[in-house]
């Protein structure tokens, strides 16, 4: 049963701190319209969505022509603000999922205004899309089998027909019992749902996205751990859970973001998975990141260290309404544009270290989520995690380096914390103590726990 | 009466082995299931429920001390029931239609057993028909909508329209909350409340209900 690592991640792609640096990628990625990821630079990535209002059969004609007039916003913002590229992200809402070929109209439209701008002064551009990961319609999710995986894989296939030139997904394979086990505090829990039951989704779920870009010739970008880490991270932010409890988390959902990467896909990685660096570091792909720019979707602890590795720099999404500037889409391309030019500076002037120092030590301090984002702590975590040979003690081992790392700041005086989370610090490590060695040790007990939410069949256990 | 205290005392630390063995002892030496109910249970969670607020608490010991709960009431409700005692209120709840974000509405529905109300889950993505035949079947005091898209929180105004339509309005007080929503937007769509979060949905629900 044991679900064993491909051999290509066994050693990492990038061995010293120092070279895990925004803008620069071991292993670039050109897509779309001629844009280059990974070589020198930093891009925009622009997500939007639609503003309160219905999406369905009556409403549709509304809502593609406010696609439109995003697609001609961009192509003119773009040129107003001398984008040196830029990535454009497309995530459908659920009906456009649901119904692929509305997806794949919106995807051609936001495809043609990408081509205008590139044909027009030039631009180098793309454009990511992202369908919803609508398999957990029923509950226990039915993941591999039924109405919603079919629909899903038309979807993508439409989408990637359609124009998209990356394809991504927030994909759910886990979730449900990641959820639960995330609010009862259950460390077992969270290590099966993210360590058993999440890789072998992800395995499942992403041998069949690669095989579609192979087929349209498009970039499979990446996965994000939203549903697990992110979740966790608002959880944090609101008080209900710990900050060292949702760092720890984070860095263990790694692994599953991982094993799209073994399964074919290159990257870039997705904005909301703040757990690309660690996939930056072992796989050498240029990665999406979000952080301070992306407060229109939610905030973090995290605003500038995320940015410290990034290659593409994310508003995450923005609802397009009117602001006093404009429209809010445009308003957020403005904002990340000069923060890429930031980026570029620093690149272009050879002060990058320092520029990133700034971004690390501004939020490490503060947070154990931002702590665990450093180049230094990343890389730890990414060595930890290339030690080992299944999916299972990977994830224990990037969750226990994540501690180790909190741990030692914490001694080290560089990370205060108060003596709540100091208490749950010891909690967790010593749950991480009393894990089995073997998966198949947890797997009777999990079916006990959390069996009436998980179907085993979708795990092809 | 020190016994309640230390009830609620075994409540607030989660112990849940030692809050069946109280209410046991409790019952035994006469003491109302309702009083054990109200200055036991809920006393204890009302603590709880405020050192979440204040951020003493973090969730997992909420629910810790929510488990030691229930098993408590596993005790008392034979005993409850056969004196008639009613709930503090029944709580209809569940995602609106299109919508699969629930970890939000789960906790809301976790904050509510914790005061004492009696939940009735829907679960998510729920259309507007089946809370109508819900609210028929469980006649609640309250019901509870959640959304977190911008696309669906269109769907609670749908969902209160078909309440109205029933003729089930009158019967029910609701409440909605999510990241999209606002005291603003329950006001135009005629809900009763909102709520920021699962602390403040608990204070709303109380203040509808005591309304
Ligand atoms: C009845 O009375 C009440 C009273 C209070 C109530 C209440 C009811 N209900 C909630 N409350 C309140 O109390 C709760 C507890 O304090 C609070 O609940 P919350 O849910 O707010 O808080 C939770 C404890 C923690 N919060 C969360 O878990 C949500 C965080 C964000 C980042 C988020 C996550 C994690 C997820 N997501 Co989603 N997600 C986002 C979220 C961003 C944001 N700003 O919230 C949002 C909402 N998602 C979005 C999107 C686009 C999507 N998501 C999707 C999927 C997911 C995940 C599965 C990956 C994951 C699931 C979370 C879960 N288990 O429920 C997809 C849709 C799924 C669907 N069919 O509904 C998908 C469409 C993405 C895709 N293409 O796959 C965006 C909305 C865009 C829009 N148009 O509105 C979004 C703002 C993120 C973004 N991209 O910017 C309060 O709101």
């Amino acid at each position: 049963m044991q679900h064993t690592v491909r051999e290509r991640w066994r050693s990492l792609a990038v061995t010293n701190a120092d070279e895990l640096m925004f803008g620069r990628a071991p292993k670039p990625v050109t897509c779309g319209f001629g844009l280059k990821l990974g070589e020198g630079k930093v891009f925009p990535e622009l997500n939007f969505t639609l503003p309160t209002m219905m999406l369905d059969e009556t409403n549709w004609p509304s809502v593609v022509a406010q696609y439109r007039d995003i697609g001609e916003m961009i192509v003119r913002a773009s040129q107003r603000l001398h984008l040196p590229g830029l990535m454009v992200e497309f995530e459908l809402l659920p009906p456009m999922t649901e119904r692929p070929e509305w997806g794949a109209e919106i995807t051609h439209i936001l495809n043609e205004a990408l081509a205008t701008a590139h044909h027009s002064y030039g631009l180098p551009c793309a454009l990511r899309v992202t369908p919803t990961d609508i398999r957990d319609a029923t509950r226990p999710p039915s993941l591999r089998t039924g109405e919603e995986w079919i629909v899903l894989q038309q979807s993508l296939r439409m989408c990637a027909k359609g124009g998209a030139h990356v394809l991504s997904i927030e994909s759910i394979g886990g979730k449900e019992v990641n959820d639960e086990a995330m609010m009862y505090g259950d460390v077992t829990g969270v290590i099966f749902a993210l360590g058993v039951l999440a890789p072998r989704d992800m395995a499942f779920l992403w041998g069949d996205i690669v095989k579609v870009c192979e087929e349209c010739r498009i970039v499979p970008g990446g996965d994000s751990a939203c549903g697990f880490a992110n979740t966790a991270m608002q959880l944090a932010s609101q008080g209900m859970v710990p900050e060292v409890f949702a760092a720890m988390i984070r860095a263990a959902s790694a692994v599953r973001s991982l094993v799209a990467y073994e399964q074919g896909a290159y990257g870039p990685s997705k904005d909301c998975a703040y757990e690309g660096p660690i996939i930056k570091a072992m796989t050498g792909a240029p990665i999406s990141m979000e952080g301070k720019s992306a407060t229109c979707a939610h905030f973090s602890p995290v605003g500038n260290v995320a940015a410290a590795m990034c290659d593409l720099w994310s508003n995450e999404s923005v609802q397009d309404i009117r602001l006093l500037s404009g429209s809010a889409p445009e308003a957020f391309l403005e904002l990340l544009a000069y923060d890429c030019r930031l980026f570029n500076q620093a690149l272009e002037r050879g002060t990058e270290k320092m520029y990133q120092d700034l971004l690390v030590h501004s939020d490490m301090h503060l947070s154990p989520q931002a702590l665990i984002l450093s180049p230094e702590s990343t890389l730890r975590i990414a060595r930890a995690i290339v030690a080992e040979p299944t999916h299972y003690l990977q994830t224990i081992a990037a969750a226990r380096e994540s501690l180790t790392i909190l741990r030692e700041a914490l001694l080290g005086g560089i990370l205060p914390l108060s003596i709540k989370e100091r208490r749950w610090l010891d909690r967790l490590e010593r749950s991480l103590d009393e894990l089995p060695e073997v998966e198949e040790d947890l797997l009777e007990a999990m079916k006990e726990r959390y069996g009436h939410l998980f179907l085993p069949e979708s795990y092809g256990l | 009466m020190r016994e309640l205290q230390d009830l609620a005392d075994a409540l607030i630390n989660g112990y849940a082995d030692r809050v069946s063995k109280l209410t046991n002892e409790l019952l035994e030496t006469g003491v109302e299931p309702q009083t054990i109910l109200n200055e036991g249970l809920i006393a204890g969670m009302t603590v709880v429920g405020e050192k979440m607020r204040t951020g003493e608490m973090y969730l997992p010991e909420v629910l810790q001390s929510a488990s030691a709960m229930h098993a408590s009431l596993k005790l008392l409700k034979p005993h409850l029931v056969k004196e008639g005692v009613e709930s503090r209120g029944k709580i209809l709840m569940g995602t609106v239609k299109g919508d699969m974000h629930d970890i939000g509405k789960n906790l809301v529905g976790i904050m509510l057993q914790g005061a004492g109300f009696e939940l009735v889950d829907l679960g998510l993505n729920v259309p507007p028909q089946k809370f109508v035949e819900a609210i028929g079947m469980h006649q609640p005091a309250v019901v509870g909508l959640s959304a977190m898209l911008t696309t669906t929180m269109l769907n609670m105004k749908t969902t209160i329209e078909a309440i109205n339509n029933a003729g089930l309005r009158s019967k029910v007080k609701i409440i909605i909350g999510g990241a999209p929503v606002s005291q603003k937007f329950a006001d135009d769509i005629g809900a009763d409340g909102y709520a920021r979060d699962a602390v403040k949905a608990v204070d709303k629900v109380k203040e509808l209900l005591a309304a």
